[in-house]
């Protein structure tokens, strides 16, 4: 079983973020970078599944030269190597493009598994995993709370605003997992050290057979026009609960015509 | 008038809400159609034309039930070949931001996602990392495939009438790649959806057990018809499900209440609720940030505050 995970380096989920003023694209510098939490799942998913048998997990990932410390973090929960593309004409790609050179990257390795967190926690458009599961022409096994491979079939189970669709397909997939799909493990000092040493693949746009005009923001699908912080909310009132906290609550929603 | 065309989301026929908005929406485009897949389609033509579509594509069979995701794109897909619409607008639910991504790849066009407004020369409004930047951005290439926030805009009744247009789409190989088995419905608690209701009573770690939100915070929700969420640091705990987390990693919700109990406000939360339209905060705590957003605020115990709440709420009924 050949399972590759593709991460992304993102600022920490926990720190402000902000736009750059020049070209509207991340600040990267503005927050410390991490490896998107909900890509953890992923790892570890994958890391159970070829435990659970046998194989390889690889990490990949797309991101400038920085993002090369995610991919080694990945690994060290217990991956076996990583692929970095990096190149400057990829700065300001949108997920079209980021779509694009993710399935180039992956075409022709013969991965039985691709797996994605369902999103990253700073662009949140949770649409990458399906559109490399387009691109690629694989089935597209995504938004899933539970992994079942059975041989060469694979059964998921996709979250649904009722519950969740139980949903079969053949491997290869593409499968993207949810938060809470399982408990990532945290990395072992073994794993760190295992971790420098790992194979990694650093590959230039030109490596992987793009041409720099089908990325990049100058050829972005989507433009940002303009920008702006969120004004700060006028101070609202604010009370100290003498026994009549409810009550003022009360008067308050009153007024606003919510009761 | 160019069309815009809307997919209108619905199980079985019942559709959502975040449907009947994106058709007004739509109207400030251009000419509302509906796109509706899958069965129920005569039950609610009626509705739709009452809320603008002055069509509905209608394209049903068992592929919709047995496969997720790509049948609705290849139905999109050739609609937007044959009719060449403004734009295509879906709601922007995980299934419909799936759909919204494989249709841009489909047909080699932009897309942008979490919109909360549209404009008539199609620049969309979105509010990006939980709402703290405002980002107007544009489709460059191809037709805009823009997917909608629930509770961006009122639904209008129009008091018009659709037209009723049959597509068809053979089943594709990306299609048939993927096949539903059983589909599994958890308990419904008979309260509003999260992330379309209007007033959302959320618990964090100062509830302080899954008792806390059983006697505390869900009383309050109901005395008010509101939807239950709940912090990271409550659903870390175990107190209360997942699927109600509020935040950057959870749901995103913009109701015209949020009241926010024992909950301090970090980023992770914040980033779930700060475009709520009214904010209501009870927190021991004076400091906590989540007083910033309050319009308005009790520092105090909500184990006495909520309850008292509750009965007072109760007693205007």
């Amino acid at each position: 079983m050949k399972i590759c995970v593709c991460v992304k380096q993102v600022p920490d989920s926990w720190a402000e973020k902000k736009l750059t003023a020049s070209d509207s694209t991340l600040d990267r510098a503005a927050a410390d970078r991490v490896v998107n939490e909900l890509d953890e799942y992923a790892v570890e998913e994958a890391l159970r599944i070829v435990e659970a048998g046998e194989g390889e997990v690889t990490i990949l990932s797309m991101g400038p030269d920085e993002a090369a410390d995610s991919v080694r973090k990945a690994i060290s929960m217990g991956a076996h190597a990583g692929i970095h593309i990096s190149d400057p004409a990829l700065h300001g790609s949108d997920a079209l493009a980021t779509s694009l050179v993710l399935a180039k990257a992956l075409e022709g390795r013969g991965f039985d598994l691709i797996i994605f967190g369902s999103e990253s926690t700073d662009a949140r458009m949770s649409v990458v995993p399906a559109m490399v599961s387009a691109r690629l022409g694989l089935p597209q096994m995504t938004f899933a709370n539970k992994v079942e491979v059975n041989g060469s079939n694979l059964t998921i189970h996709r979250v649904t605003d009722y519950g969740y669709d139980e949903v079969q397909s053949s491997l290869p997939a593409v499968v993207s997992v949810v938060e809470k799909t399982n408990e990532p493990r945290y990395p072992s000092f073994k794993n760190i050290m295992a971790a420098k040493k790992a194979p990694m693949e650093t590959l230039s746009l030109a490596d992987i057979g793009l041409d720099a005009a089908t990325v990049g923001l100058a050829n972005a699908w989507s433009e940002v026009k303009d920008f702006a912080e969120r004004p700060a909310k006028a101070k609202g009132t604010v009370i100290t609960d003498e026994g009549n906290g409810a009550e003022k609550i009360e008067e308050f929603l009153v007024t606003q015509k919510f009761i | 008038m160019s069309e815009v065309l809307v997919l209108i989301e619905h199980t079985e026929g019942n559709i959502k809400k975040v449907s009947l908005e994106l058709l007004a929406m739509a109207a400030g485009i251009g000419e509302p159609s509906a796109v509706f897949v899958g069965p129920g389609a005569d039950a609610v033509l009626a509705t739709l034309g009452d809320h603008g579509a002055k069509t509905v594509y209608v394209a049903d069979g068992q592929a919709f039930l047995d496969h997720v995701v790509v049948p609705t794109v290849d139905v999109l897909a050739k609609l937007v070949s044959e009719k060449s619409p403004a734009a295509v607008l879906i709601p922007s639910s995980a299934d419909g931001k799936e759909i919204a991504g494989r249709l841009a790849v489909a047909i080699d066009s932009g897309v942008i996602t979490d919109a909360v407004a549209v404009s008539s020369d199609v620049v969309a409004t979105q509010n990006v990392f939980g709402g703290a930047t405002i980002v107007h951005s544009k489709v460059s290439k191809g037709t805009p495939v823009i997917t909608v926030r629930t509770n961006s805009i009122a639904p209008v009744q129009s008091g018009g009438s659709a037209t009723r247009v049959d597509v068809s789409v053979e089943v594709s190989a990306a299609a048939s790649a993927t096949k539903v088995v059983n589909r599994v419905s958890v308990e419904k608690s008979g309260r509003p959806d999260l992330s379309e209701a209007a007033i959302v009573v959320s618990g964090g770690r100062g509830v302080g057990s899954d008792e806390g939100f059983a006697s505390v915070i869900e009383p309050l929700a109901d005395s008010l018809g509101a939807a239950v969420g709940a912090s990271r640091a409550a659903t870390d705990a175990g107190w209360y499900p997942h699927q109600f987390q509020v935040g950057q990693t959870g749901k995103t919700v913009s109701p015209q209440l949020y009241v926010a109990n024992g909950i301090s406000g970090a980023i992770q939360h914040r980033a779930g609720m700060q475009t709520s339209k009214t904010v209501v905060v009870v927190n021991k705590d004076a400091d906590a940030p989540i007083f910033d957003l309050a319009d308005f605020g009790v520092v105090g115990d909500l184990h006495s505050v909520v309850p008292d709440l509750t009965a007072r709420v109760k007693a205007r009924k």
